[in-house]
C-alpha cells in the first residue's frame, strides 16, 4: 500500500503550504509596519510577525529536504530567530523610551507614568547634546 | 514549470513587496529607532528569499548564507541600540 504513494508530492504540498503561510505572516507584519502610527505599536508587530512568518517559511524548507544535516542547520537559525529577536525589541524599545520617542495620542499611559518619570530624571542631561534625535 | 516552483516565485515575489513596503517605512521613519526595527525586518525577509531560494535551485550550500545573516541582523540591531543609548547618556 506505501509503494503506490509520492512522497515527493507529499513534501511538495506541505512545504509549499508551509511557505505560504509564512509568507503571508510576514506581508502582515509589513504592512503593520508601513500603516501603524506609533514606533511602538509598530515594533510589536513586526517582531511577532515576522518571527512566526521565518519560523514556517524555514520549517517548509527543512521539510522538503528531507535531510538531517539540513534539518539541524534550519533549526539552528530558527532557534537563534526566536532567542534573539525579543532580546533586540527589547533593547530598542527601552533606548526609544529614554530618548523620549512620543506615544501615539490614545495609548493609556495610567501605569506607565512612575517609569517614564524615573527614566526620564535619570537622563535629564541628555536633551543637550542630542538634539538631532 | 510546475506547480511547486510556480508557488515559490510568487512567495518571493510577495517577500519582495514587502521588502518594497520596508524600503518606504525606512525612507519615511520619523526618527531613528524606527529605522533600526526596519533594519531588523529586512534582514529577516532576506533570510526567508534566501531560503526559498535554496528550495528553489536545490543547492544546499546556500543555507548557510542564512545562518551567518541571522548572526549579522542581531548584532547590527543590538550595536545601533547600544551607540544610541550611549550617545543619549
Amino acid at each position: 500500500m506505501l509503494d503506490n504513494i509520492n512522497f515527493l508530492l507529499i513534501r511538495e504540498i506541505v512545504s509549499s503550504v508551509l511557505i505560504i503561510m509564512g509568507v503571508i505572516f510576514m506581508l502582515i507584519s509589513s504592512i503593520g509596519l508601513l500603516r501603524f502610527p506609533d514606533f511602538y505599536i509598530r515594533m510589536s508587530a513586526i517582531t511577532k510577525g515576522a518571527t512566526l512568518g521565518l519560523g514556517l517559511i524555514l520549517t517548509g524548507m527543512g521539510i522538503y529536504f528531507n535531510e538531517p544535516d539540513m534539518l539541524l542547520k534550519v533549526l539552528l537559525i530558527i532557534g537563534f530567530t526566536f532567542l534573539t529577536s525579543p532580546v533586540a525589541a527589547h533593547v530598542i524599545g527601552r533606548t526609544a523610551v529614554r530618548n523620549k520617542i512620543p506615544f501615539w495620542g490614545p495609548t493609556d499611559l495610567e501605569e506607565f507614568k512612575d517609569y517614564l518619570r524615573k527614566e526620564h530624571s535619570n537622563h535629564r542631561d541628555h536633551e543637550r547634546d542630542n538634539k538631532h534625535l | 514549470m510546475s506547480l511547486f516552483s510556480f508557488t515559490l516565485i510568487f512567495a518571493m515575489a510577495a517577500l519582495s513587496v514587502c521588502v518594497v513596503m520596508i524600503g518606504i517605512r525606512f525612507a519615511m521613519g520619523p526618527t531613528l529607532p524606527d529605522r533600526i526595527t526596519c533594519f531588523d525586518l529586512f534582514v529577516a525577509n532576506i533570510i526567508g528569499i534566501v531560503a526559498i531560494y535554496t528550495e528553489l535551485t536545490g543547492n544546499q550550500d546556500f543555507i548557510d548564507v542564512a545562518i551567518i545573516l541571522s548572526l549579522f541582523g542581531f548584532l547590527g540591531s543590538i550595536s545601533f541600540a547600544y551607540y544610541l543609548m550611549k550617545s543619549s547618556r
